[in-house]
Protein backbone atom coordinates (compact mmCIF):
# COMPACT_ATOMS: atom_id res chain seq x y z
CA UNK A 1 0.00 0.00 0.00
CA UNK A 2 1.10 3.36 -0.67
CA UNK A 3 1.24 5.82 2.59
CA UNK A 4 -0.87 8.57 2.96
CA UNK A 5 -2.59 7.75 -0.02
CA UNK A 6 -6.47 8.35 0.34
CA UNK A 7 -8.98 5.88 0.00
CA UNK A 8 -12.46 6.72 -1.68
CA UNK A 9 -15.16 7.20 0.66
CA UNK A 10 -16.87 4.42 -0.09
CA UNK A 11 -14.51 1.89 0.61
CA UNK A 12 -13.98 4.09 3.52
CA UNK A 13 -17.67 3.26 4.19
CA UNK A 14 -17.13 -0.76 3.76
CA UNK A 15 -13.83 -0.83 5.89
CA UNK A 16 -15.34 0.87 8.95
CA UNK A 17 -18.33 -1.15 9.09
CA UNK A 18 -16.65 -4.08 8.80
CA UNK A 19 -14.93 -3.88 11.79
CA UNK A 20 -18.12 -3.29 13.54
CA UNK A 21 -19.11 -6.81 11.92
CA UNK A 22 -15.99 -8.56 12.86
CA UNK A 23 -15.89 -7.24 15.91
CA UNK A 24 -19.34 -8.19 17.18
CA UNK A 25 -18.44 -11.61 15.23
CA UNK A 26 -15.66 -12.41 17.21
CA UNK A 27 -17.61 -11.46 20.69
CA UNK A 28 -20.96 -13.77 19.03
CA UNK A 29 -18.53 -16.52 18.26
CA UNK A 30 -16.37 -16.72 21.80
CA UNK A 31 -19.88 -16.70 23.77
CA UNK A 32 -22.21 -18.31 22.11
CA UNK A 33 -19.52 -20.86 21.05
CA UNK A 34 -18.97 -21.41 24.80
CA UNK A 35 -15.35 -20.40 24.84
CA UNK A 36 -15.73 -18.31 27.64
CA UNK A 37 -17.83 -18.50 30.47
CA UNK A 38 -21.58 -17.18 30.55
CA UNK A 39 -21.44 -15.70 33.64
CA UNK A 40 -18.97 -13.15 32.70
CA UNK A 41 -19.43 -12.05 29.61
CA UNK A 42 -23.17 -12.24 28.01
CA UNK A 43 -23.42 -12.83 24.40
CA UNK A 44 -24.58 -10.26 22.25
CA UNK A 45 -28.28 -11.92 22.03
CA UNK A 46 -28.97 -11.64 25.65
CA UNK A 47 -27.04 -7.52 25.24
CA UNK A 48 -29.77 -7.15 23.62
CA UNK A 49 -32.79 -8.68 25.06
CA UNK A 50 -31.79 -7.74 28.30
CA UNK A 51 -31.24 -4.27 27.23
CA UNK A 52 -34.83 -4.08 25.99
CA UNK A 53 -35.79 -5.12 29.31
CA UNK A 54 -34.07 -2.83 30.68
CA UNK A 55 -35.24 -0.25 28.84
CA UNK A 56 -39.26 -1.41 28.75
CA UNK A 57 -39.61 -2.24 32.51
CA UNK A 58 -36.85 -0.40 34.24
CA UNK A 59 -37.50 2.67 32.86
CA UNK A 60 -33.57 2.89 32.26
CA UNK A 61 -34.44 5.67 29.51
CA UNK A 62 -34.79 7.82 32.23
CA UNK A 63 -31.35 6.90 33.63
CA UNK A 64 -30.03 7.87 30.26
CA UNK A 65 -31.49 11.01 30.40
CA UNK A 66 -30.47 11.94 34.08
CA UNK A 67 -26.94 11.00 32.58
CA UNK A 68 -26.88 13.33 29.88
CA UNK A 69 -28.66 15.95 31.61
CA UNK A 70 -25.50 15.77 34.52
CA UNK A 71 -22.90 15.43 31.25
CA UNK A 72 -24.25 18.67 29.67
CA UNK A 73 -24.98 20.40 32.79
CA UNK A 74 -21.62 19.82 34.44
CA UNK A 75 -19.78 20.74 31.05
CA UNK A 76 -21.71 23.67 30.07
CA UNK A 77 -20.96 25.05 33.55
CA UNK A 78 -16.93 24.52 33.01
CA UNK A 79 -17.52 26.08 29.73
CA UNK A 80 -18.89 29.43 30.94
CA UNK A 81 -16.01 29.94 33.27
CA UNK A 82 -13.02 28.20 31.47
CA UNK A 83 -13.66 29.77 27.73
CA UNK A 84 -13.52 33.42 29.16
CA UNK A 85 -10.93 32.46 31.70
CA UNK A 86 -8.98 30.62 28.61
CA UNK A 87 -8.97 33.65 26.18
CA UNK A 88 -8.02 35.96 28.97
CA UNK A 89 -5.07 33.89 29.85
CA UNK A 90 -4.20 33.38 25.92
CA UNK A 91 -4.87 37.41 25.09
CA UNK A 92 -3.21 38.94 28.43
CA UNK A 93 0.13 37.71 29.67
CA UNK A 94 0.43 39.00 33.25
CA UNK A 95 -2.97 36.92 33.22
CA UNK A 96 -0.98 33.93 32.00
CA UNK A 97 1.46 34.26 34.13
CA UNK A 98 -0.95 34.41 37.49
CA UNK A 99 -2.99 31.20 36.51
CA UNK A 100 -0.85 28.85 33.97
CA UNK A 101 1.27 27.58 36.74
CA UNK A 102 -1.49 26.54 38.91
CA UNK A 103 -4.14 25.44 36.05
CA UNK A 104 -1.19 23.30 35.11
CA UNK A 105 -0.56 21.71 38.17
CA UNK A 106 -4.53 21.11 38.96
CA UNK A 107 -4.98 19.03 35.76
CA UNK A 108 -3.18 16.67 36.71
CA UNK A 109 -5.78 16.29 39.57
CA UNK A 110 -7.94 13.32 38.99
CA UNK A 111 -11.13 14.06 38.96
CA UNK A 112 -12.50 11.04 40.55
CA UNK A 113 -10.28 11.29 43.36
CA UNK A 114 -12.20 14.54 44.52
CA UNK A 115 -15.05 12.48 44.66
CA UNK A 116 -14.93 11.80 48.29
CA UNK A 117 -14.46 15.41 48.96
CA UNK A 118 -17.27 16.06 46.75
CA UNK A 119 -19.05 14.20 48.30
CA UNK A 120 -18.34 15.62 51.81
CA UNK A 121 -19.20 19.30 50.35
CA UNK A 122 -21.95 18.73 48.42
CA UNK A 123 -23.09 15.66 49.41
CA UNK A 124 -24.51 12.89 47.11
CA UNK A 125 -27.05 14.77 45.09
CA UNK A 126 -27.03 16.39 41.49
CA UNK A 127 -24.86 19.15 42.70
CA UNK A 128 -21.82 16.80 42.84
CA UNK A 129 -22.26 15.32 39.92
CA UNK A 130 -21.80 18.41 37.93
CA UNK A 131 -18.88 18.93 40.06
CA UNK A 132 -16.86 16.35 39.28
CA UNK A 133 -17.74 16.89 35.50
CA UNK A 134 -16.64 20.37 36.06
CA UNK A 135 -13.47 19.64 37.91
CA UNK A 136 -12.19 16.99 35.24
CA UNK A 137 -12.95 19.55 32.54
CA UNK A 138 -12.58 23.16 33.52
CA UNK A 139 -8.96 23.20 33.87
CA UNK A 140 -8.48 21.34 30.38
CA UNK A 141 -10.44 23.93 28.43
CA UNK A 142 -9.06 26.75 30.28
CA UNK A 143 -5.47 25.73 29.22
CA UNK A 144 -6.32 24.14 25.75
CA UNK A 145 -8.07 27.66 25.03
CA UNK A 146 -4.64 29.89 26.14
CA UNK A 147 -2.57 27.83 24.27
CA UNK A 148 -5.04 28.36 21.30
CA UNK A 149 -5.26 31.99 21.52
CA UNK A 150 -1.82 32.84 22.64
CA UNK A 151 -1.28 31.22 19.31
CA UNK A 152 -3.28 33.79 17.14
CA UNK A 153 -1.69 34.36 13.84
CA UNK A 154 0.14 38.05 14.55
CA UNK A 155 0.10 38.73 11.33
CA UNK A 156 -3.91 39.28 11.89
CA UNK A 157 -3.17 41.57 14.73
CA UNK A 158 -0.49 43.32 13.04
CA UNK A 159 -3.14 44.11 10.39
CA UNK A 160 -5.77 45.33 12.77
CA UNK A 161 -3.50 47.68 14.60
CA UNK A 162 -2.83 49.34 11.38
CA UNK A 163 -6.61 49.68 10.70
CA UNK A 164 -7.17 51.22 13.73
CA UNK A 165 -7.93 48.76 15.99
CA UNK A 166 -7.95 49.07 19.53
CA UNK A 167 -6.63 46.82 22.34
CA UNK A 168 -9.90 45.91 23.22
CA UNK A 169 -11.09 45.88 19.11
CA UNK A 170 -8.08 43.57 18.66
CA UNK A 171 -9.65 41.02 21.33
CA UNK A 172 -13.30 41.27 20.44
CA UNK A 173 -12.91 41.59 16.77
CA UNK A 174 -9.76 39.66 15.68
CA UNK A 175 -8.78 37.11 18.68
CA UNK A 176 -12.45 35.75 19.65
CA UNK A 177 -13.25 34.93 16.05
CA UNK A 178 -9.95 34.08 15.02
CA UNK A 179 -9.98 31.26 17.50
CA UNK A 180 -13.84 30.60 17.62
CA UNK A 181 -13.69 27.54 15.52
CA UNK A 182 -10.46 25.92 17.58
CA UNK A 183 -13.00 27.17 20.81
CA UNK A 184 -15.85 25.18 19.82
CA UNK A 185 -13.32 22.08 18.61
CA UNK A 186 -11.85 22.02 22.43
CA UNK A 187 -15.42 21.95 23.77
CA UNK A 188 -16.14 19.38 21.58
CA UNK A 189 -13.34 17.12 23.06
CA UNK A 190 -13.69 17.94 26.52
CA UNK A 191 -17.53 17.03 26.25
CA UNK A 192 -16.07 13.72 24.92
CA UNK A 193 -13.93 12.88 28.07
CA UNK A 194 -17.01 14.36 30.07
CA UNK A 195 -18.73 11.35 29.46
CA UNK A 196 -15.95 9.55 31.36
CA UNK A 197 -16.35 11.19 34.09
CA UNK A 198 -20.02 11.23 34.45
CA UNK A 199 -20.20 7.33 34.66
CA UNK A 200 -17.56 7.24 37.41
CA UNK A 201 -19.61 9.98 39.43
CA UNK A 202 -22.34 7.43 39.06
CA UNK A 203 -20.57 4.26 40.03
CA UNK A 204 -20.39 6.34 43.41
CA UNK A 205 -22.75 7.49 46.00
CA UNK A 206 -25.42 7.53 42.90
CA UNK A 207 -29.11 6.09 43.22
CA UNK A 208 -30.04 6.74 39.01
CA UNK A 209 -27.62 6.96 36.31
CA UNK A 210 -25.98 4.61 33.44
CA UNK A 211 -23.38 4.31 35.92
CA UNK A 212 -25.84 3.23 38.54
CA UNK A 213 -27.16 1.02 36.32
CA UNK A 214 -23.75 -0.87 35.89
CA UNK A 215 -22.27 -1.09 39.22
CA UNK A 216 -25.85 -2.35 40.11
CA UNK A 217 -25.87 -4.87 37.45
CA UNK A 218 -22.49 -6.09 38.36
CA UNK A 219 -23.30 -7.31 41.66
CA UNK A 220 -26.26 -9.57 40.07
CA UNK A 221 -23.52 -10.35 37.24
CA UNK A 222 -25.91 -9.27 34.59
CA UNK A 223 -23.11 -8.61 32.16
CA UNK A 224 -25.76 -8.22 29.68
CA UNK A 225 -27.08 -5.08 31.29
CA UNK A 226 -23.41 -3.91 31.96
CA UNK A 227 -22.02 -4.00 28.33
CA UNK A 228 -25.77 -2.40 26.98
CA UNK A 229 -24.89 0.23 29.14
CA UNK A 230 -21.51 0.59 28.31
CA UNK A 231 -22.90 0.87 24.40
CA UNK A 232 -25.47 2.94 24.90
CA UNK A 233 -22.64 5.76 25.91
CA UNK A 234 -20.23 4.87 23.42
CA UNK A 235 -23.65 5.52 20.97
CA UNK A 236 -24.71 9.06 22.98
CA UNK A 237 -21.21 9.90 22.71
CA UNK A 238 -20.96 9.38 19.36
CA UNK A 239 -24.41 10.97 18.20
CA UNK A 240 -23.40 14.30 20.46
CA UNK A 241 -19.77 14.32 18.55
CA UNK A 242 -21.66 14.44 15.49
CA UNK A 243 -23.89 17.07 16.64
CA UNK A 244 -21.45 19.57 18.10
CA UNK A 245 -19.59 18.54 14.73
CA UNK A 246 -22.49 19.52 12.37
CA UNK A 247 -22.94 22.31 14.71
CA UNK A 248 -19.77 24.10 14.34
CA UNK A 249 -19.50 23.40 10.60
CA UNK A 250 -22.94 25.67 10.17
CA UNK A 251 -21.49 27.99 12.38
CA UNK A 252 -17.80 28.31 10.95
CA UNK A 253 -18.31 28.14 7.58
CA UNK A 254 -15.32 30.18 6.59
CA UNK A 255 -13.09 27.76 8.51
CA UNK A 256 -14.05 25.13 5.90
CA UNK A 257 -14.65 26.94 2.54
CA UNK B 1 24.59 61.62 1.39
CA UNK B 2 22.52 65.22 1.84
CA UNK B 3 18.86 64.33 1.83
CA UNK B 4 15.92 66.94 2.35
CA UNK B 5 14.91 66.86 5.39
CA UNK B 6 13.09 70.15 6.19
CA UNK B 7 9.57 69.75 7.64
CA UNK B 8 6.38 71.74 6.08
CA UNK B 9 7.93 70.05 2.56
CA UNK B 10 7.56 66.39 3.58
CA UNK B 11 4.78 63.96 4.26
CA UNK B 12 6.99 61.38 5.50
CA UNK B 13 9.72 62.37 7.68
CA UNK B 14 12.23 59.45 8.80
CA UNK B 15 15.32 60.77 11.11
CA UNK B 16 17.99 58.96 12.27
CA UNK B 17 15.84 55.31 12.83
CA UNK B 18 18.16 52.61 13.30
CA UNK B 19 17.25 49.33 14.58
CA UNK B 20 19.68 47.34 16.56
CA UNK B 21 18.12 43.60 17.89
CA UNK B 22 19.37 42.08 20.86
CA UNK B 23 21.84 39.13 21.00
CA UNK B 24 20.39 35.67 20.76
CA UNK B 25 21.54 33.50 23.66
CA UNK B 26 24.09 36.42 25.01
CA UNK B 27 25.48 37.15 21.68
CA UNK B 28 26.12 40.04 19.89
CA UNK B 29 23.62 42.22 18.96
CA UNK B 30 22.46 42.42 15.75
CA UNK B 31 22.49 45.94 13.93
CA UNK B 32 19.31 45.56 11.34
CA UNK B 33 19.60 48.75 10.24
CA UNK B 34 22.21 52.05 10.52
CA UNK B 35 20.82 55.51 11.17
CA UNK B 36 18.28 56.44 8.17
CA UNK B 37 17.18 59.92 7.23
CA UNK B 38 14.37 60.01 5.02
CA UNK B 39 11.82 62.74 3.56
CA UNK B 40 8.66 61.75 1.59
CA UNK B 41 6.80 64.05 -0.02
CA UNK B 42 3.27 64.20 -0.07
CA UNK B 43 1.51 62.15 -2.88
CA UNK B 44 5.26 60.53 -4.13
CA UNK B 45 5.52 56.78 -4.93
CA UNK B 46 8.75 55.44 -3.29
CA UNK B 47 9.75 52.58 -3.61
CA UNK B 48 12.60 50.98 -0.83
CA UNK B 49 14.70 48.51 -2.80
CA UNK B 50 17.24 46.12 -1.21
CA UNK B 51 18.97 42.56 -1.07
CA UNK B 52 16.89 40.24 1.27
CA UNK B 53 17.53 40.81 5.22
CA UNK B 54 18.67 44.49 4.60
CA UNK B 55 16.01 45.53 6.76
CA UNK B 56 13.84 47.33 4.39
CA UNK B 57 10.98 45.90 5.90
CA UNK B 58 12.24 47.00 9.27
CA UNK B 59 12.13 49.92 8.69
CA UNK B 60 8.60 50.13 6.72
CA UNK B 61 7.38 48.26 9.79
CA UNK B 62 9.11 51.27 11.94
CA UNK B 63 7.05 53.38 9.64
CA UNK B 64 3.80 51.24 10.85
CA UNK B 65 4.47 51.58 14.41
CA UNK B 66 4.43 48.25 14.60
CA UNK B 67 8.28 48.51 15.66
CA UNK B 68 9.82 50.74 17.53
CA UNK B 69 13.23 52.22 16.63
CA UNK B 70 16.46 51.75 18.54
CA UNK B 71 16.94 55.75 17.67
CA UNK B 72 15.60 58.58 15.95
CA UNK B 73 11.91 58.87 14.97
CA UNK B 74 9.13 59.06 12.44
CA UNK B 75 6.82 61.98 11.87
CA UNK B 76 3.65 62.01 9.88
CA UNK B 77 2.71 65.50 8.70
CA UNK B 78 4.72 66.65 11.89
CA UNK B 79 3.06 64.12 14.62
CA UNK B 80 5.71 61.17 15.78
CA UNK B 81 4.34 57.85 15.53
CA UNK B 82 4.21 56.03 18.46
CA UNK B 83 2.17 52.93 17.47
CA UNK B 84 -0.26 51.59 14.48
CA UNK B 85 -2.83 53.76 13.42
CA UNK B 86 -5.08 53.65 11.16
CA UNK B 87 -3.72 56.92 8.95
CA UNK B 88 -0.62 54.13 7.89
CA UNK B 89 -2.46 51.50 6.19
CA UNK B 90 -0.29 48.36 5.33
CA UNK B 91 -0.66 45.86 3.12
CA UNK B 92 1.70 43.17 3.85
CA UNK B 93 3.48 40.16 2.04
CA UNK B 94 1.49 37.22 4.03
CA UNK B 95 -2.22 37.31 3.09
CA UNK B 96 -3.66 38.74 6.14
CA UNK B 97 -7.28 39.01 4.78
CA UNK B 98 -9.58 38.09 8.18
CA UNK B 99 -10.11 34.79 6.97
CA UNK B 100 -14.02 34.87 9.07
CA UNK B 101 -15.09 37.94 7.36
CA UNK B 102 -16.35 38.19 3.20
CA UNK B 103 -14.18 40.49 0.94
CA UNK B 104 -17.17 43.19 1.48
CA UNK B 105 -16.37 42.77 5.43
CA UNK B 106 -12.67 42.78 5.28
CA UNK B 107 -13.05 46.18 3.05
CA UNK B 108 -15.07 47.54 6.03
CA UNK B 109 -13.21 46.64 8.84
CA UNK B 110 -11.27 49.89 9.53
CA UNK B 111 -14.36 51.49 8.83
CA UNK B 112 -16.18 49.33 11.45
CA UNK B 113 -13.27 49.75 14.04
CA UNK B 114 -13.18 53.72 13.21
CA UNK B 115 -17.33 53.18 14.26
CA UNK B 116 -18.77 54.10 10.88
CA UNK B 117 -22.60 53.39 10.81
CA UNK B 118 -23.05 50.03 8.71
CA UNK B 119 -25.42 51.62 6.49
CA UNK B 120 -22.59 54.24 5.76
CA UNK B 121 -19.52 51.29 5.33
CA UNK B 122 -21.96 49.95 2.19
CA UNK B 123 -21.08 53.04 -0.19
CA UNK B 124 -17.62 53.34 0.70
CA UNK B 125 -16.89 49.69 0.60
CA UNK B 126 -18.52 48.91 -2.83
CA UNK B 127 -16.18 52.07 -4.60
CA UNK B 128 -13.25 50.13 -3.66
CA UNK B 129 -14.74 46.63 -4.25
CA UNK B 130 -15.01 48.27 -8.13
CA UNK B 131 -11.63 50.07 -7.71
CA UNK B 132 -9.59 46.83 -7.08
CA UNK B 133 -12.08 45.17 -9.73
CA UNK B 134 -13.98 42.29 -7.31
CA UNK B 135 -17.17 43.52 -8.38
CA UNK B 136 -19.18 39.97 -8.05
CA UNK B 137 -16.73 38.45 -5.24
CA UNK B 138 -18.17 41.09 -2.12
CA UNK B 139 -19.54 37.89 -0.26
CA UNK B 140 -16.55 35.38 -0.51
CA UNK B 141 -14.66 34.16 1.89
CA UNK B 142 -10.85 34.95 1.52
CA UNK B 143 -10.34 31.13 1.27
CA UNK B 144 -11.76 30.89 -1.83
CA UNK B 145 -10.18 33.85 -3.46
CA UNK B 146 -6.75 33.70 -5.57
CA UNK B 147 -3.17 34.77 -4.19
CA UNK B 148 -3.69 38.25 -6.59
CA UNK B 149 -7.59 38.52 -5.75
CA UNK B 150 -6.92 38.58 -1.90
CA UNK B 151 -3.59 41.06 -2.28
CA UNK B 152 -6.62 43.22 -3.96
CA UNK B 153 -9.00 43.21 -1.36
CA UNK B 154 -5.96 43.90 1.35
CA UNK B 155 -4.99 46.88 -1.01
CA UNK B 156 -8.77 47.86 -1.20
CA UNK B 157 -8.69 47.28 2.53
CA UNK B 158 -6.04 49.72 3.49
CA UNK B 159 -6.94 52.41 1.29
CA UNK B 160 -10.73 52.12 2.53
CA UNK B 161 -9.39 53.78 5.57
CA UNK B 162 -8.19 56.93 3.48
CA UNK B 163 -4.84 56.69 5.31
CA UNK B 164 -2.48 59.45 5.01
CA UNK B 165 0.01 56.89 3.72
CA UNK B 166 0.30 53.72 2.14
CA UNK B 167 3.02 51.18 3.35
CA UNK B 168 2.96 48.16 1.36
CA UNK B 169 5.53 44.89 2.03
CA UNK B 170 6.56 43.02 -0.83
CA UNK B 171 2.92 43.02 -1.75
CA UNK B 172 3.03 40.49 -4.77
CA UNK B 173 6.44 38.42 -3.28
CA UNK B 174 4.35 35.84 -3.22
CA UNK B 175 2.45 35.84 -6.52
CA UNK B 176 3.35 34.71 -10.45
CA UNK B 177 5.73 36.61 -12.50
CA UNK B 178 2.32 37.05 -14.84
CA UNK B 179 -0.33 38.16 -11.80
CA UNK B 180 2.72 40.09 -10.31
CA UNK B 181 2.15 42.21 -13.52
CA UNK B 182 -1.47 42.49 -13.55
CA UNK B 183 -0.99 43.86 -10.31
CA UNK B 184 1.91 46.41 -10.39
CA UNK B 185 -0.69 48.07 -12.85
CA UNK B 186 -3.70 48.22 -10.79
CA UNK B 187 -1.38 49.51 -7.75
CA UNK B 188 -0.08 52.37 -10.31
CA UNK B 189 -3.42 52.80 -11.71
CA UNK B 190 -5.00 53.41 -8.45
CA UNK B 191 -2.14 55.77 -7.68
CA UNK B 192 -2.30 57.74 -10.82
CA UNK B 193 -5.79 58.24 -10.50
CA UNK B 194 -6.17 58.97 -6.84
CA UNK B 195 -2.95 60.46 -6.20
CA UNK B 196 -1.81 58.76 -2.38
CA UNK B 197 2.02 58.89 -0.19
CA UNK B 198 3.31 55.36 -0.95
CA UNK B 199 6.18 53.68 0.43
CA UNK B 200 6.65 50.41 -1.31
CA UNK B 201 9.67 47.53 -0.28
CA UNK B 202 10.59 45.15 -2.72
CA UNK B 203 13.38 43.12 -4.12
CA UNK B 204 12.50 43.42 -7.97
CA UNK B 205 14.34 45.76 -9.71
CA UNK B 206 11.69 46.03 -12.41
CA UNK B 207 9.38 46.50 -9.62
CA UNK B 208 10.68 48.81 -7.75
CA UNK B 209 11.44 51.27 -11.02
CA UNK B 210 7.99 50.53 -12.71
CA UNK B 211 6.21 51.65 -9.63
CA UNK B 212 7.97 54.37 -8.44
CA UNK B 213 8.93 58.30 -8.80
CA UNK B 214 11.82 57.50 -6.61
CA UNK B 215 13.62 54.69 -5.90
CA UNK B 216 15.54 54.12 -2.35
CA UNK B 217 18.42 51.73 -3.02
CA UNK B 218 19.59 49.77 0.44
CA UNK B 219 22.27 48.29 1.25
CA UNK B 220 22.77 44.60 2.54
CA UNK B 221 22.78 44.45 6.72
CA UNK B 222 22.98 46.55 8.68
CA UNK B 223 20.92 48.82 6.13
CA UNK B 224 21.99 52.55 5.13
CA UNK B 225 20.94 54.34 1.96
CA UNK B 226 22.93 53.50 -0.46
CA UNK B 227 21.53 55.57 -3.59
CA UNK B 228 18.40 57.99 -4.27
CA UNK B 229 17.24 57.43 -7.88
CA UNK B 230 14.32 59.76 -8.68
CA UNK B 231 12.31 58.09 -11.74
CA UNK B 232 10.93 60.65 -14.79
CA UNK B 233 9.29 58.36 -16.35
CA UNK B 234 6.18 59.35 -17.62
CA UNK B 235 2.78 58.70 -16.36
CA UNK B 236 0.49 56.69 -17.17
CA UNK B 237 2.57 53.41 -17.03
CA UNK B 238 2.18 51.02 -19.56
CA UNK B 239 3.76 47.52 -19.05
CA UNK B 240 5.32 48.13 -22.72
CA UNK B 241 7.34 50.61 -20.84
CA UNK B 242 9.40 47.93 -18.87
CA UNK B 243 11.10 47.30 -22.67
CA UNK B 244 11.97 50.82 -23.18
CA UNK B 245 15.45 52.15 -23.57
CA UNK B 246 14.86 54.43 -20.75
CA UNK B 247 13.93 51.53 -18.52
CA UNK B 248 16.44 49.62 -19.39
CA UNK B 249 19.09 52.17 -19.15
CA UNK B 250 17.65 52.77 -15.14
CA UNK B 251 17.29 48.78 -14.49
CA UNK B 252 21.10 48.41 -15.82
CA UNK B 253 22.26 51.00 -13.20
CA UNK B 254 20.23 49.70 -10.19
CA UNK B 255 20.82 46.29 -10.96
CA UNK B 256 24.67 47.30 -10.58
CA UNK B 257 23.90 49.02 -7.21
CA UNK B 258 21.91 46.06 -5.78
CA UNK B 259 24.22 43.33 -7.12
CA UNK B 260 27.29 44.75 -5.06
CA UNK B 261 24.74 44.31 -2.01
CA UNK B 262 23.69 41.03 -2.94
CA UNK B 263 27.08 39.54 -2.93
CA UNK B 264 27.93 41.03 0.31
CA UNK B 265 24.44 39.38 1.86
CA UNK B 266 25.79 36.09 0.12
CA UNK B 267 29.05 36.09 1.70
CA UNK B 268 28.19 37.02 4.64
CA UNK B 269 25.89 33.88 5.01
CA UNK B 270 28.94 31.60 3.85
CA UNK B 271 31.02 33.04 6.20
Amino acid sequence: MRPLHPVSPGIRTVLGISFFVLFVAFWAWITLGGHVNRIFLADPLSMLRDGWRLLVEDRFWLDVLITIWRVFGGFLLASVVAVPLGIAMGAWKPVEAFLEPFVSFARYLPASAFIPLLILWAGIGELEKLLVIFVGSVFQIVLIIAVKVGGTRRDLVEAAYTLGSTNNGIVNRVIMPANAPEIAETLRLVLGWAWTYVIVAELIGSSSGIGYMIINSQSRLATGQIIFGIIVIGLIGLLSDFAFKAFNRWLFPWSLA
Amino acid sequence: MALSVEPGVNKLLIEGVSRTFAGVRGGQPVKALMPIDLGVAANDFITILGPSGCGKSTLLRIVAGLEAPSEGRVLLDGRAVTRPGPDRGMVFQSYTLFPWLTVAQNIAFGLRERGMPEKDRGEVVASYVDLVGLKGFENHWPKQLSGGMQQRTAIARALANDPEILLLDEPFGALDNQTRGLMQELLLGIWERRKKTVLFVTHDIEEAIFMASRVIVMTARPGQIKSDVAIDLPHPRHYTLKTSPEFSALKARLTEDIRVEAMRTAQGQTA
